[in-house]
């Protein structure tokens, strides 16, 4: 039987699988132990559990684990990299480079350190999303410390050619910092080949719980640093200050460790499905791809439907089907996606979109559902359509003069 | 954000969609709003020559559920009314009759837009001048 609603939005968060709550639950009740405490056996038991839980998360991205740091989520984690670096090697110099399509939490985190004197170099994008190698290479400058270039983005799922931009970092002497939410646990992810220096991950995006991240921070090779962005105890290698988050870190573990264990067959499974709702949305008139088909994460796929509003779209069906749109009517800004906009997309492609992304507990009856349920919709709504009409009627919208709104 | 039980009744059954011949005298056409906003409605009257009263109205309309709800519902209430009845519809009377929340004001002014601009295209057709109106404040 198909339950209702169906849950197509897991580039937000995924469902927790309930291996890692099993993993968990003993550490709220018995096991409560502050991981701090070293002079009783529910300290121990606690350090314990999180040593365990360091090895596995390391393990995942093939690290050392006393290179991870325990945080609160990826958005800690970038701000903990950024402005941890940038005041690590203020000496060194002041410059950072990073990409327009990248998420808040890294550009706001930069905005920022602009704001207190740094500098900051924002590529622009080809259109299928990638940054182009040559544009990276010619912004370094003799004060760049830090590249941050994310893993793959989270709207449309490119995946940025992360050791070709690890060797310019490399060459010029220059950390590299990926924002790898996205990435970590649905695809190899290697800090040791990638060449990453930091990398921010976070466990609600590969089921495992929400509020626990991890910041890995190269210890060899050269080695890294952060400046701790609070003050406190001291835990964390003096990084990150405050009692670990015992539970949450033990569910990360064994989010990681079920990962590593179920990729392969996890995302053949997801990404056959994924092919099949991609091919057949894309029989309607009118649908584009958003971003790179071929460096692509397996379970994401982003989709405008041209002369549709995304946000009306995403009504005809968001009772059934959990999804997110490019739309801009749900934000009070009334701006469209900046991600698919830095892609070269006009507004009303934006304003078209929908971003699908399928997961561990995706199933075809689901999926055969979807397609269903949005080409239906599609129809309607181009019927209802006062471009499509035009269209339709060959009228060239862009000479159109629209009224200001 | 969750709709009015109102907005997605007119979403799931919209009324009065459709075209009128924009070539007929009798035919008032508006298209307002632009694809980069997200929402482009086009609202046509049909006006009886000898009463001024308006005997059909359709809709196309591109955008999120409150701006096709709110040009739905214009339909309804432009049909049977005259031309100086229809002028008298304000904005606010769609944000009440739908209880759209703020951010959802300008599909309401869009749908008043829409209504004033298709009674200036009906009357310039008709060798009338067009009505001037004051900016709209959303916009």
């Amino acid at each position: 039987m198909l339950k209702l609603p169906i849950y197509l939005d897991n580039n937000a968060t995924t469902p927790m699988d309930p291996r890692v709550l099993e993993a968990m639950t003993p550490y709220f009740l018995e096991h409560f132990g502050n991981a701090a405490s070293r002079n009783h056996p529910f300290g121990w038991q606690a350090e314990e559990a999180v040593d365990y839980a360091r090895e596995q998360v390391a393990k995942l991205i093939g690290a050392d684990p006393k290179e991870i740091i325990f945080t609160s989520g990826a958005t800690e984690g970038d701000n903990l990299a950024i402005k941890g670096i940038y005041e690590m090697y203020a000496s060194k110099g002041n410059h950072i480079i990073t990409a327009t399509t990248e998420h808040k939490a890294v550009l706001d985190t930069c905005k920022h350190i602009e704001k207190t004197g740094g500098e900051v170099t924002y590529l622009q994008v080809k259109p299928d999303g990638l940054i182009d190698l040559k544009e990276l290479e010619a912004a370094i400058r003799p004060t760049t410390i830090l590249i941050a270039i994310m893993y793959a983005n989270n709207e449309i799922g490119t995946i940025q050619p992360i050791r070709e931009i690890s060797a310019i970092a490399k060459k010029h002497g220059v950390l590299l910092f990926s924002d790898a939410v996205q990435a970590v646990g649905k695809i190899p992810v290697d800090v040791n080949k990638d060449g990453i220096d930091l990398m921010a991950f976070t466990a609600h995006k590969m089921y495992g719980p929400k509020g626990v991240g991890a910041l890995y921070v190269r210890r060899k090779n050269p080695r890294v640093k952060v400046t701790a962005q609070m003050d406190g105890g001291g835990h964390e290698r003096g990084m990150r200050s405050g009692t670990l988050n015992v539970p949450g870190i033990v569910g990360f573990g064994k989010a990681c460790e079920l990962c590593m264990q179920d990729m392969e067959e996890d995302t053949q499974r997801i990404s056959k499905l994924r092919n099949k709702l991609e091919t057949e949305l894309m029989k309607l008139e009118e649908a584009y791809i958003n971003g790179s088909t071929e460096h692509r994460l397996p379970h994401v796929t982003n989709i405008s439907f041209k002369h549709v509003e995304g946000e009306g779209l995403l009504m005809g069906f968001n009772k059934n089907i959990a999804l997110s749109s490019g739309s801009a009517c749900t934000s009070a800004s009334l701006e469209p996606s900046y991600v698919l906009k830095a892609l070269g997309l006009g507004d009303d492609l934006a304003h078209s979109s929908l971003r699908f992304g399928l997961g561990r507990f995706t199933n075809e009856e689901q999926i055969d559902y979807t397609i269903k349920a949005i080409s239906e919709t599609v129809l309607k709504l181009r019927d209802m359509s006062p471009l499509w009409e035009m269209y339709k009627e060959g009228i060239d919208l862009s000479k159109i003069e629209w009224a200001a709104h | 954000m969750a709709y009015s039980e109102k907005v997605i009744d007119h979403y799931q059954n919209p009324k009065n969609v459709g075209t009128l011949d924009k070539g007929s005298k009798n035919v008032g056409t508006g298209l307002v709003g632009a694809p980069e906003c997200g929402d482009v409605m086009r609202l046509q009257i049909e006006v009886d020559d000898a009463t001024g009263m308006i005997t059909d109205a359709k809709f196309k309309t591109f955008g999120c559920g409150s701006a096709i709800a709110s040009s739905s519902l214009a339909t309804e209430w432009l049909k049977g009314k005259s031309i100086d009845q229809a002028l008298a519809v304000d904005n606010m009377d769609f944000v009440e009759e739908l209880n759209l929340p703020p951010v959802k004001i300008h599909c309401s002014v869009l749908a008043e837009d829409a209504i004033k601009a298709a009674i200036n295209d009906y009357r310039v057709k008709n060798g009338m001048d067009a009505i001037k109106f004051e900016d709209s404040v959303v916009h």
